[in-house]
């Protein structure tokens, strides 16, 4: 390596370090020629605006560290503080806190892009596993975060959120006082949240976002029409379809990041709360150990699993139902066996189960807004059943079922619920029982039995060679 | 590769017992990391049994006291409310108390106290821990009209009668939790330890 230094010193500045560190390899291989396919639209913004979202919240995060104080005593007071006596310091908080919402926008329709465009399939199922892991980190952030300003929904909402670890038989009780360290929450969960919110849970997620984006990198970007561009390549091993990321697509994700930083702005400037769905009034009220807020609702984010966990009876099972909810995320790459990337091909069943999960995702986000009344209950029940029947289908598409095993596994699928359904009959909610019994039989239904005698609608199209636009 | 004349079982032997006393040692830093996060000793301390005159409370009123950081109520109940317990016992989930988790065993009686009039329980829901609010009223309209008094949950719904009994099919599966207590004088009440000094 050391034959010539003075061959070295050719190239400059750039040539010096290039002989030391590999900076020009590192921007070709990143950028200038990292070739991304030139079909790229509007769901293609999401992961550089995540990758925006992250530095906003560490910048702003790390002012906001300046000024908070992490003690029971002090904390909600210094949150006061930072909004009224440090210059500008309301807008840094308010920064945060939309940046919090907003991440969980951003990386919501990420995720939709990945589900959209079977970009969790080979060879990309590591990307999605790490991206399931951001998102799981990202929400044990955010709820950390919750906690810090110490206000009335900051405390109970952790405290409704800690005990669920005490539904867990056996270890339960003695876990919980583990996590909170003391008897209560209390100032010893505080420092600790505090700790995870700004130093460990961070770390980890830029160590999992830098393995995210290596291991796009390996493998290359997916694209809406779910064609490999690497099968096409030119004379000099460049793909037909691919375009280097710099300066096409660096240019394209900046427009984005105009359009998104107008929304922030509009929502950061004037309405930090979100209408009570990023910031609730409740919290501008010190935490009190001893008074209850009248409703405790998850901040948005949240809403979607926690009507998962509030649709079973049994406390440890709605535990259980709210984890495999976030957890069947990352079984999905194995689910999903059909060789059809892009939705744009596949099957109108499979558009519809995927249509249907989007759905439940909402109405199940919009139901753990509300107060639990027996209507609630119960359509957070059948929404999760559509919820869990999404990644059920998502395997059953894989290929085309024969007319038997399709109206088999229909009865199957059905007759458990209903099974349930019988064992809970209650005369005096029959009707409601009855009618909303047809919502996750509906989503079946057309999934399952519909391509039966429709036989084109459960076909898939035939994938172009080359992308088409 | 330099394998030739390699004791291949040694090497195996080396590799495992290193990787034993790594482990080992791996356990043994991570120990005081993992009890650090137990409550230290001065929140233990602060567990200490609180005492309270029950002979303040008016018949029908509940009063909020803190114990260990969570609400403990009092509440004198009236004649009426009392004859209320056995009225819903049929709609209630574990009426005779037999959870014994959930009591010590000198309330583990129908009106679940040591005084059937003084209820002495933790205001925090069993479900996922809220407090629930007071609905003393006989026939409270929001409750329904065979209402015989007791505690609604705003969180999840869980209702609970006086005694602190839920009712079936509610998201809470157990009564509310009784404290160890006892009565020092006839209206000195201590919250946090048994008559014999147990405090759990």
């Amino acid at each position: 390596m050391a034959g010539n230094p003075a061959e070295k010193w050719q190239g400059g500045l750039l040539g010096w370090i290039d002989a030391r560190f590999p900076l020009s390899q590192m921007w070709n291989e990143h950028l200038a020629q990292y070739y991304t396919p030139k079909n790229f639209n509007f769901w293609y913004f999401f992961g550089s605006l995540a990758l925006l979202v992250l530095v906003i919240q560490i910048v702003s995060g790390i002012f906001l560290t300046m000024f908070y104080k992490p003690d029971a005593e002090l904390a909600f007071a210094s949150v006061e503080y930072i909004m009224r006596d440090v210059e500008w310091g309301w807008l840094i908080r308010y920064m945060h806190s939309t940046g919090a919402s907003m991440f969980f926008v951003v990386v919501y329709l990420h995720m939709f892009r990945a589900l959209l465009y079977g970009s969790y399939k080979k060879p990309r199922e590591l990307i999605w596993i790490f991206g399931v892991l951001i998102y799981l980190v990202l929400m044990a952030e955010a709820f950390a975060g919750y906690l810090l300003p110490w206000g009335q929904m900051s405390y109970w909402g952790a405290q409704v959120i800690v005990n669920l670890f005490q539904t867990i038989p056996y270890i339960g009780p003695d876990l919980v006082t583990w996590i909170r360290g003391d008897f209560l929450l209390s100032d010893a969960t505080l420092t600790r949240f505090f700790a995870l919110h700004v130093i460990a849970l961070p770390l980890v997620l830029i160590l999992l976002v830098a393995a995210h984006i290596i291991a796009l990198h390996e493998v290359g970007s997916n694209n809406p029409d779910g064609v490999e561009i690497k099968k096409n390549k030119d004379e000099n091993g460049i793909p037909k379809d691919g375009i280097p990321f710099h300066p096409y697509y660096t240019v394209k994700d900046i427009v984005g990041v105009g359009v998104f930083l107008m929304v922030f702005a509009v929502i950061m400037f004037f309405f930090p709360m979100g209408g009570g769905l990023f910031l609730k009034p409740d919290n501008m009220i010190p935490a009190d150990p001893l008074v209850t807020p009248e409703l405790i609702p998850p901040v948005w984010y949240f809403t979607s699993m926690y009507s998962v966990l509030r649709s079973v009876p049994d406390p440890f099972l709605g535990v259980v139902a709210m984890g495999a909810a976030v957890m069947m995320l990352f079984f999905i790459p194995w689910l999903d066996r059909n060789p059809v990337l892009s939705m744009r091909y596949r099957s109108f069943a499979a558009k519809f189960n995927l249509a249907a999960f989007v759905v439940a995702f909402v109405v199940l986000g919009w139901l753990g807004l509300q107060q639990a009344t027996t209507m609630v209950s119960e359509m957070s029940f059948r929404w999760s059943i559509v919820y869990f029947a999404f990644f059920f289908l998502l395997w059953f598409l894989s290929k085309e079922r024969s007319a038997v095993f399709s109206l088999v596994a229909f009865a199957v699928v059905v007759g458990i619920y209903t099974m349930y359904d019988i064992s809970r009959f209650d005369p005096s909610d029959a009707s409601m029982i009855l009618w909303s019994w047809l919502i996750p039989t509906a989503h079946l239904f057309v999934c399952m039995v519909v391509p039966v005698f429709a036989r084109g609608l459960g076909r898939d199209r035939a994938v172009p060679e080359r992308v088409t636009s | 590769m330099a394998n030739q004349g390699v004791n291949r079982g040694r090497r195996r032997f080396l590799v495992a017992a290193t990787t034993v006393v790594g482990g080992a040692g791996v356990a043994a830093v991570a120990t005081p990391f993992l009890a650090s996060l137990q409550p230290s000793a001065r929140a233990q301390a602060a567990g200490a049994p609180v005492e309270f005159d029950v002979s303040e409370v008016e018949p029908g009123q509940r009063v909020s006291i803190e114990w260990r950081g969570q609400p403990v109520w009092i509440v004198r109940r009236t004649d009426e409310m009392l004859e209320g317990l056995s009225k819903v016992t049929d709609r209630l989930r574990d009426p005779d108390s037999e959870n014994e988790a959930q009591q010590p065993e000198y309330a583990q009686n129908e009106h679940r106290s040591i005084k059937p009039e003084v209820l002495v329980v933790i205001g925090i829901c069993t479900h996922l821990g809220c407090s629930p609010s007071f609905r003393p009223e006989i026939g409270d309209p929001d409750m329904g009209s065979d209402w015989q008094g007791g505690w609604l949950c705003g969180c999840h719904g869980s209702r609970f009668d006086m005694a602190g009994r839920v009712y079936r099919n509610m998201p809470a599966v157990d009564n509310l939790e009784i404290p160890p207590h006892h009565y020092i004088t006839d209206d000195l009440l201590l919250v946090g330890e048994d008559e014999d000094g147990g405090t759990v």
